[in-house]
């Protein structure tokens, strides 16, 4: 019953993945594809557990956190070069 | 493993999976980006702690003991989400991004956008306004 699940789980979250490289290629302001490209870290971040879980291996936890702090920190760096015209002072 | 365990893990799957399925749609459907800063920030960070508290009980069936990874995960996600969003509204108040039509108080974006430190002229002359000389 778990494989079956996995494999419903990730399509649903390969759906929400093209739904949000829809939004980063349409998105009227460029703000909205940085919401874009912060929800795609997100989603890379449920497949990558799902991955483990589908793997039965607990190896792929410090990839999610790295990639967590990866998309923080991007989103972080567009915002305040947007706000400011710089990223640090 | 038990049946128990497997459909509770589907269960806590199905349900976060469900959940950043809605907050993709809803970054698609919503109309304005103060409403589209809406769905990835609150229904995809939900959708996504049920996947981790998923892979936290199947890692304690597999393993035997709770890791801390996933917990570590789960509370740098809750923490951080807030901030991007926080940061990312006021980059919109302060490009000037199209409200709809309906906002309230509208009136108060240009109150937010005087806040912003762009303007380091009005700084000293404050100071040397509140100095008795």
């Amino acid at each position: 019953m778990l494989d079956y699940t996995v494999m419903i789980v990730a399509g649903m979250l390969g759906m929400a993945l093209l739904l949000n490289l829809w939004r980063l290629i349409i998105g009227p302001h460029i703000v909205d594809r940085i919401v874009a490209l912060d929800t795609m870290y997100i989603n890379s971040i449920a497949l990558i557990l799902l991955y483990g879980i589908y793997n039965q291996t607990p190896l792929y936890f410090e990839a999610a956190l790295l990639i967590a702090m990866l998309g923080f920190v991007s989103s972080v760096a567009f915002g305040k070069y947007l706000l400011r015209g710089d990223i640090i002072e | 493993m038990s049946f128990l365990v497997e459909l509770s893990i589907s269960v806590l799957l199905l349900l976060g999976g469900l959940f950043v399925l809605v907050g993709s749609i809803g970054l698609i459907r919503l109309q304005d980006f103060y409403t589209r800063l809406h769905a990835p920030t609150k229904a995809t960070t939900l959708g996504l702690g049920g996947v981790l508290v998923a892979s936290i009980v199947y890692m304690y069936d597999l393993q035997g003991y709770v890791s801390i990874n996933e917990l570590l995960i789960t509370l740098f996600l809750v923490i951080t989400a807030p901030v991007t969003a926080h940061i990312l509204a006021k980059v919109a108040m302060h490009h000037r991004v199209k409200l709809i039509q309906h906002t309230r108080n509208q009136a108060l974006v240009e109150t937010a956008r005087m806040q912003l430190p762009a303007d380091l002229e009005e700084t000293p002359t404050q100071t040397n306004s509140n100095e008795p000389s």
